[in-house]
């Protein structure tokens, strides 16, 4: 990691509670699903903390984001609120979709975030869209379209990838390489090389550490304002880990793998530890301040999932509200 | 009054709202100085310029994402998908993305976005070029679906489609684009839902959509010469679609036709068709008809294309032997 720079002190703490706060959101719903407390199904975003909040710290609220099914992490980071999302979650009317999402769909146009998509590659065009947008309204704003490395199979990403880069439009494809496409090992999935395809319509592509926020955010601000600028689009490739299965009941895992890896992954390389360290080391803050500050997020977190325990379901009445505007 | 064709009507209705709203852009493949193949749109990017008549590959599924992205976030896109049949290709984008935002979003996000397409048969184009696809679209909910019959219809309801906060499919009939009919200069527009009684009648109701209007009218002709008085509607838009008009001609009429150039199996002629049975089944005095196009692939061969569509002649034949008590099942 970098040198510390001290003016940053309070971004970097910043980081760090994103970070933290992430991880608490998906132990809690990682609970709540084991509990059956929660319908149907969801997609821990536990391991990939460092790409949300690296790339999320460098966006104003005015940017817009698109995420995916495996997009809590990305919704937090962008601003979102805990009992607002576990009420997502559950179902709940005070949901940030009246419930009518869910853990799939959550969307919080407030803070710029256009929705999580359930069809892989999905939200390519939206956000490809929103900065086309931007551009003809001479809004200065910049789209980061998350994905993960499952969606290079979709064609939809290729077709809009050519527009920005012929229209030059302010957006970013942030292209999460967790490793895995569901049960899957990207190089089974993916040939060639992954920012190889970006740079085949010009688009100026970056590999880098998704585990190193400071490595995100770093590249982010730079990649941001020069979108804003109208040298937009760019293509980042964030190397990073899911630690939990494709979704929360895959369980059993290493017949696509090891553990070994996971054990690596979780120990070795994980973003939240080793910024703590880095932290700490550079006197920017104190192992019993981030234990303090971990267990108060941790304590937001149980707060607000019994909160939404006890929040009301919609009215049936809702049942086709909100088909046509 | 003066007469314009539907494509003039289209390119009116477009120029007239762009010139309203800054926020309205259109794209689509070869829309700019092509003014697309039909010529539709001629003129207008001399007017509005690149930015807001804008030229994009051959990536259907793409545009019409971008579309769908950028109506979310303060822009009134008109999308040009050129024909009909290439609905297949931005299913996903259009009925799993445009039709739900709103509703998964509880409210919060709309997508006011139009997608302009066409549809009918008859102009030897083969199977790919030649559908008729609007019921696949109105099956989804959230999607408005709006059919003009003429230029002037097309002109009124296109207008209303492009202020519509909602995702709307807009058919015209390919076949259509150089048939004129009487457009006021002076503003108006089409409001969706209403359904046109294009013509009074009492033995029996013809409900005709887009091209099949046109077809119903024939019909109504022919068979007053043989002393049967039809009455002729126009949906105008299948969804929302005006139930009431419908029903309260067929409560009158006791019969009913509903023709379509949609495949006759698992369409717009058979959810009309139940509707009227739902709700007038005892004003009936005989079963209702669907007339749709036959359920194969539109052939090439002129010969065999003809015999795919409903006719005057063939709807006449039906709806006096309905008429004549004379209907055989499987008639």
């Amino acid at each position: 990691m970098k040198k510390k720079n001290i003016s940053n002190s309070e971004s970097y703490i910043r980081m760090y509670t994103q970070m933290a706060r992430i991880r608490a959101f998906e132990d809690q719903a990682n609970k709540l699903y084991l509990s059956a407390k929660m319908p149907g199904l969801t997609h821990m975003y536990s391991g990939q903390e460092a790409v949300a909040v690296g790339i999320c710290e460098a966006l104003k609220t005015t940017d817009h984001i698109t995420s995916t099914h495996r997009g809590h992490g990305h919704c937090v980071a962008k601003g979102a609120e805990f009992k607002q999302m576990f009420c997502e979650l559950l179902g709940k009317e005070e949901g940030y979709c009246r419930g009518k999402g869910g853990s799939m769909h959550i969307a919080d146009q407030e803070n710029g975030n256009l929705g999580a998509n359930a069809i892989v590659g999905g939200s390519a065009g939206i956000a490809t869209g929103a900065a086309l947008s931007a551009k003809n309204l001479n809004r200065d704003d910049v789209t980061v379209c998350f994905f993960g490395d499952g969606a290079l199979g979709q064609g939809l990403l290729y077709e809009v990838m050519n527009m920005a880069a012929l229209w030059s439009l302010p957006v970013i494809y942030a292209c999460e390489n967790n490793l895995y496409g569901e049960y899957t090992k990207v190089e089974e999935m993916a040939a060639g090389e992954l920012t190889g395809r970006a740079k085949a319509f010009g688009i100026e592509a970056f590999e880098l550490d998704g585990q190193d926020v400071l490595a995100v955010n770093d590249l982010s601000q730079k990649l941001v304002a020069r979108a804003r600028n109208g040298e937009g689009p760019f293509f980042m490739q964030l190397n990073t880990y899911r630690y939990h299965g494709h979704h929360i009941g895959d369980i059993n895992r290493e017949y696509y793998r090891s553990k070994d890896e996971e054990k690596y992954w979780k120990e070795e390389r994980d973003p939240i530890t080793n910024f703590g360290e880095w932290l700490v080391k550079e006197n920017i803050s104190s192992t019993a301040e981030l234990e303090t500050l971990r267990n108060q997020v941790n304590q937001d977190a149980a707060d607000a999932v019994a909160y939404a325990l006890n929040a009301s379901y919609p009215s049936s009445q809702e049942v086709d509200m909100h088909v046509f505007v | 009054m003066r007469s314009i064709t539907l494509s003039q009507a289209v390119n009116e209705a477009i120029a007239e709202e762009m010139r309203l709203d800054e926020t309205i852009f259109l794209l689509g493949e070869d829309v700019a100085e092509a003014g697309t193949p039909f010529k539709i749109l001629s003129g207008l990017v001399e007017e509005f310029g690149t930015n807001r008549i804008i030229d994009t590959p051959i990536s259907e599924p793409g545009f019409t994402g971008i579309a769908v992205g950028a109506a979310m976030t303060g822009s009134r896109p008109i999308v040009d998908l050129m024909f009909g049949d290439f609905l297949f290709l931005v299913m996903d984008q259009l009925c799993n993305q445009a039709a739900k935002t709103h509703y998964m979003s509880g409210g919060k996000l709309n997508v006011p976005m139009v997608l302009r397409t066409n549809l009918g048969a008859t102009r030897r184009s083969a199977a790919q070029h030649s559908q008729s696809l609007h019921a696949l679209v109105a099956h989804i909910p959230g999607i408005k679906v709006a059919l003009p019959s003429s230029a002037y219809e097309a002109k009124g309801l296109l207008k209303s489609a492009i202020r519509d906060n909602n995702p709307v499919v807009i058919f015209e009939d390919k076949l259509m684009y150089q048939d004129k009919s009487e457009v006021p200069e002076e503003e108006y527009l089409i409001p969706f839902g209403q359904a046109n009684i294009v013509r009074e009648g009492v033995d029996i109701t013809l409900v005709g959509t887009s091209s099949m209007v046109q077809v119903a009218e024939k019909a109504a002709d022919i068979l007053f010469k043989e002393g049967i008085s039809a009455e002729v509607i126009d949906p105008r838009t299948i969804v929302p679609l005006d139930e009431e008009t419908i029903l309260s001609s067929v409560r009158k009429t006791s019969r009913a036709i509903v023709i379509d150039e949609g495949h006759q199996s698992y369409g717009v002629t058979a959810e009309i068709a139940s509707r009227i049975s739902e709700g007038a089944f005892y004003h009936l005095d005989a079963p209702v008809q669907r007339m749709g196009a036959m359920d194969v692939p539109v052939p090439f061969s002129p010969a065999l294309e003809d015999l795919t569509v409903p006719t005057p002649e063939s709807v006449a034949a039906r709806a006096s032997a309905l008429v004549r008590k004379e209907l055989k099942y499987g008639y």
